[in-house]
């Protein structure tokens, strides 16, 4: 990997300008990627249950906005996500494996894995052993997600690398290939919890990874960025990076995901920007 | 310009057009040639069109310099010379930071000016030829001042009235390279762009007197190489500066030779651009299209001919391929074009002849799938492979966006090969192995070596050729010596 | 005079490639001293015997430019050592050549070893000189660094004969070019002498070829010849400098006008550092630095 090289291509893809129909379309899109997230301590099922309820109408007012792709939550909460999410294709993603730092006995984050699945989880997103990853353990980390993927069941299992602890872009590759030939359905940048979460750098250099590794196996995985994607702006950035990396296939919410909270409604606030031709304000988004 | 097995779903995220507001540049219907801080009719009153390539639009029409306008603008830049060459250096780098600052205000108007008189992207234009022009003027402005510290002893003198000979693939960038070290030493100008792409050199002279330039100091004489030759032969003239082809550099050095005028030429390449099996391969794939497309290949420094270590042929011009195939080819002003347009009828000539001369010669040809516009002069990103050293295309200069791609076994080979040329401007190296860059680097016989990069311009960094290239450099402390008497 | 020894004459040769061969053609010149009494017949070399010179230098290059510069600084000083002890002998033969005092031609041999030790200390310092590293507005690290043009021709001061024929020759060699020069066509005979000297001084085979003749004959292929990059018209008059100029465009050779430098007299002058550099080329290499960690940047 070159750093500067990679860095100045995801910014190259930044400069492009994405006007009218191309941008209402990659709003859309945009919303129907995101996995709406909650992962805090003080997360309630009142707090579940609204999260739930906007991941499936995201704007009240226009019943044509598409849907979250997804809720993501904790194990303990995916019960109350499912009740939520009913009777929508609105899925139910949860973090699991002793999220986010991971430091937990194998035996622990595999029974944090059943216990979601159990309730319901439609999704697992794990976090990899950043402690093994960076001692050279590889073997530990490609291990422990295999164990992961078979604990996972149906659910498709998402690998957290935590790119911002793995620290250099040939880490982030090779957790890649790592995550990728143990069974991942997708592979995903952060958990939101540390300093650096996606960058367009690291998103590009995982949608190249996943693009190499269909090329070779024929197994197509998705990517999920989360973390630090705010703005429609970053948004559309985003799906230019995947549009011109990894290609058309992957522009679809089936394999690729924006992990957010906060993004979603500066989504719904540029698509009633391009419906009414005035700026929008926050008070005409929920705040849920 | 997408490929065809994704344009089910790429027809879903289809960019709609998003052009750049060609309303932030006012061209006139006409200019003249500027001449001791006046726009004139040129003696004889021939003019000349200047047309968009990308439309074949007239955009102006343009006073074409004779052999009297040459004399007459020689005239004012030596009667020019006493005054601007005793002014304090800091005073002549005040100048020049006003224009730094003009031309960095006006970027905007200029970048879409130099895209619709050159065809190349508005995103170049935006976000490399301008940058780099006013980068170019601030950096020299400040030496100006400090020319006793410059390396060629104490007070050095300037040279007198240099003329000065641009080429149409970077019109500003070139001008810029040429004024901006010639005014800090303390030059008069004479300065011929070319013939196709005459008007933001016209806008600059209309930079010069919003700065205040004192008349005479920056003469601006569009025209034909005729008027080139006449300036380049004027006796009257004591430093020549040209870039543009081999062919005319040559004659320019028979022209000069036996005079006491200063020589400096940046000629033609066919730069290299050399991967290792080791290399980090998207990026590689990435400085391969910079090194070629940027510009649409109209770079004396492209890397024209890629050498690849043949164990990995396959898998990179697989990827390259792919790559090519997401370029965007189209409207110059779009700002999510990629690929714009030829310069000229002529050079699409020259392109398409020695494209055929290449498939005549037995050369694999590949092109991007994708549409050229109708009107115009356009040519499809192109690769050719199965190159060996003996085609034509790997040995002459295209300027156009043609890659021919050969092979190598070893590191040994590879320099061989790279150096098998009769120019020597620039070559790349790909490679994660760091000595392995620096033993490469070391034995190409090349002035700008990019490594794990390519086509990196920097106004503090030398520039210029070895070997059939040229001579001399441009940019840096380095550039200064082809003006002062040294 | 029953003691009268009769002297051994030396046979002037040229010198190509380390080794000192007589001209391909046969021919030889009469050479005089000042005076017009003969002093030794020299080798009158042909077209061929200047393009065998080429091939010897372009030879010798790789390794001459690729050797260390502490290396090439420690052969030109070799060259003085071994000057120093033949100093008698070039005394002899400048005064011959230049009709110069006894006094007067050692004084021009003492400058023109403390010439080769000018040149022998700057084999390593020219780079720091005049490159270095480029601050760019970017991620990378960029640095000029001076490297020997290649294979230079040099017209040798007609003149000056031995510290004009110095003069010229060191500043090339000393940044790592290799030479053939024509020596002064009227007093070739300290060049060819010289040409003893660099042979048993570790100076490689090919670094330096001496070349004595016509020097119209022999500068107009040299000035032609497309695998010459460089032409010092040191000792080249208006009219030859010109044709050799105009010759020279056809490869783009880097060209040293006569009129650029000092004239022959002026060889006693401190020689700056014009020669030094004239025949370098300055490359520039840049590679990316970037950060240590993939902290990356938001949009």
């Amino acid at each position: 990997m070159d750093a500067v090289g990679l860095e100045a291509r995801a910014a190259a893809l930044g400069t492009r300008s994405i006007k009218t129909s191309a941008k209402a379309y990659a709003i859309d899109l945009a919303i129907s990627m995101i996995d709406l997230t909650t992962l805090e301590g003080a997360d309630t099922a009142g707090k579940v249950r609204a999260l739930g309820a906007k991941a499936v109408h995201p704007d009240p007012t226009d019943r044509t906005t598409p849907r979250t792709a997804a809720v993501c939550v904790y194990p303990d909460m995916v019960a109350t996500a499912k009740q939520a999410v009913a009777g929508t294709d609105v899925k139910v993603a949860s973090v699991a494996t002793a999220f986010p730092a991971g430091r937990a006995a194998l035996d622990v984050k595999l029974a944090d894995v059943r216990d979601a699945v159990a309730a319901g989880a439609d999704e697992i997103d794990m976090v990899i052993d950043r402690g093994a990853f960076l001692s050279g353990d590889f073997m530990k980390v490609y291990e422990e997600i295999v164990a992961v993927k078979e604990a996972s069941g149906q659910a498709r299992l998402k690998v957290i690398f935590e790119t911002g602890e793995l620290s250099t872009y040939d880490n982030i590759r090779r957790a890649s290939w790592i995550g990728m030939l143990a069974g991942a359905d997708f592979i995903k940048t952060s958990t939101g919890k540390v300093g650096v979460n996606a960058t367009p750098a690291n998103t590009l250099l995982m949608l190249e990874a996943v693009r190499d590794f269909r090329a070779q196996t024929g197994v197509q995985v998705g990517v999920k960025p989360a973390g630090g994607i705010r703005t429609s702006k970053d948004a559309i950035k985003f799906l230019v990076l995947v549009n011109e990396t990894a290609g058309a296939d992957w522009l679809d919410n089936h394999w690729f995901r924006f992990g957010a909270s906060s993004l979603l409604n500066d989504l719904l606030m540029q698509r009633q920007k391009l419906a009414t031709g005035r700026y929008s304000g926050p008070d005409y988004v929920t705040v849920d | 310009m997408k490929s065809e097995n994704s344009a089910n779903a790429a027809s879903a995220f289809e960019y709609a057009p998003a052009p750049e507001s060609r309303s932030v540049v006012d061209i006139a219907p006409s200019y003249g040639l500027f001449i001791d801080g006046e726009f004139t009719e040129a003696a004889d009153g021939k003019v000349f069109k200047s047309v968009s390539p990308s439309t074949e639009e007239v955009l102006s029409e343009v006073a074409q310099a004779g052999d009297a306008d040459v004399d007459r603008a020689v005239k004012a830049a030596r009667k020019a010379f006493e005054k601007w060459s005793a002014l304090p250096g800091a005073e002549r780098a005040k100048y020049l930071f006003r224009i730094a600052r003009i031309i960095q205000e006006r970027s905007r108007e200029l970048a879409v000016l130099e895209t619709l008189d050159n065809g190349k992207p508005i995103k170049e234009t935006r976000d490399a030829d301008l940058p780099l022009v006013a980068a170019h003027f601030f950096y020299y402005a400040g030496w100006a001042d400090k020319l006793d510290h410059a390396g060629y002893g104490a007070n050095p003198r300037p040279l007198g009235v240099a003329g000065q000979v641009i080429p149409w693939n970077f019109p500003l960038l070139m001008l810029a390279w040429k004024i901006a070290p010639a005014l800090a030493t303390g030059n008069t100008v004479v300065l011929k762009p070319a013939e196709t792409t005459p008007l933001s050199a016209l806008f600059f002279a209309d930079i010069c007197r919003q700065a205040g330039l004192p008349k005479g100091v920056v003469n601006i004489l569009p025209g034909y190489g005729d008027a080139g030759a006449a300036l380049t032969a004027h006796p009257d003239v004591n430093k020549v500066a040209f870039t543009g082809s081999t062919a005319v550099g040559k004659q320019i050095a028979r022209t000069v030779a036996g005079t006491d005028k200063k020589l400096t030429l940046e000629l033609g390449g066919k730069g290299a651009n050399i991967v290792f099996d080791d290399a980090p391969i998207d990026q590689a794939v990435e400085g391969i299209i910079t090194g070629i497309f940027f510009n649409q290949g109209q770079v004396c420094c492209a890397g024209s001919r890629l050498l690849v270590q043949e164990s990995i042929q396959d898998e990179l011009l697989d990827s390259l391929k792919r790559r090519l195939s997401t370029l965007r080819l189209g409207d110059p002003l779009d700002k999510n074009t990629d690929i714009g347009a030829i310069n000229s009828a002529e050079q699409l000539a020259r392109i398409t002849a020695l494209a055929e001369t290449g498939e005549a010669e037995g050369a694999e040809r590949w092109s991007a799938p994708c549409e050229l516009p109708t009107s115009g002069y356009w040519f499809a990103p192109t690769l050719f492979t199965n190159v060996t050293q003996a085609h034509t295309v790997a040995r002459d200069e295209i300027f156009g966006p043609v890659l021919s791609v050969l092979s190598f076994r070893t590191p040994e080979e590879a320099v061989a090969k790279a150096n098998n040329t009769q120019y020597g401007l620039s070559a790349g190296i790909w490679t994660e192995k760091g000595s392995r860059i620096l033993a490469v680097a070391n034995r190409l016989r090349a002035g700008v070596v990019w490594a794990n990069t390519f086509n990196k311009f920097d106004p503090t960094s030398p520039f210029g050729g070895y070997k059939e290239s040229g001579f001399g450099r441009e940019g840096g402390r380095h550039g200064l010596e082809a003006y002062l008497d040294v | 005079m029953s003691d009268a020894r009769l002297s051994v004459f030396k046979t002037y040769k040229l010198y190509v490639g380390g080794k000192f061969p007589r001209s391909e053609s046969g021919r030889v010149y009469e050479v005089t001293d000042s005076k017009g009494n003969w002093l030794a017949n020299a080798p009158q070399s042909s077209r061929k015997d200047a393009r065998d010179a080429v091939v010897a230098a372009r030879k010798a290059f790789g390794g001459w430019s690729s050797a260390t510069a502490y290396l090439r600084g420690q052969i030109l000083y070799r060259v003085a050592e071994m000057l120093e002890g033949r100093r008698e002998q070039f005394v002899r033969e400048v005064a011959d050549a230049e009709g110069l005092s006894k006094s007067k031609a050692a004084a021009v041999v003492d400058a023109t070893i403390d010439r080769w030790v000018w040149y022998a200390g700057w084999t390593d310092k020219v780079a720091q000189v005049v490159g270095g590293a480029n601050p760019v507005a970017g991620p990378f690290f960029n640095l000029s660094t001076p490297e020997p043009t290649g294979v230079v021709t040099v017209v040798a001061p007609q003149e000056s004969s031995f510290l004009g024929l110095v003069s010229v020759v060191a500043p090339a060699i000393a940044a790592g070019n290799t030479v053939v020069v024509i020596a002064s066509e009227k007093s070739p005979l300290p060049a060819l002498s010289l040409g003893e000297v660099l042979a048993t001084s570790d100076l490689p085979g090919g670094v330096v070829n001496v070349l004595s003749g016509n020097t119209r004959e022999l500068a107009l292929p040299l000035a032609a010849h497309q695998d010459v990059n460089g032409l010092d018209l040191a000792g080249a008059d208006a009219d030859l400098a010109k044709d050799l100029e105009i010759a020279a465009a056809d490869n783009l050779k880097r060209v040293l006008r006569p009129q650029a430098v000092e004239t022959d007299a002026d060889f006693t002058a401190a020689p700056g550092t014009h020669r030094l550099t004239h025949f370098l080329e300055t490359k520039t290499v840049w590679h990316p630095t970037g950060s240590l960690g993939a902290s990356g940047s938001a949009y």
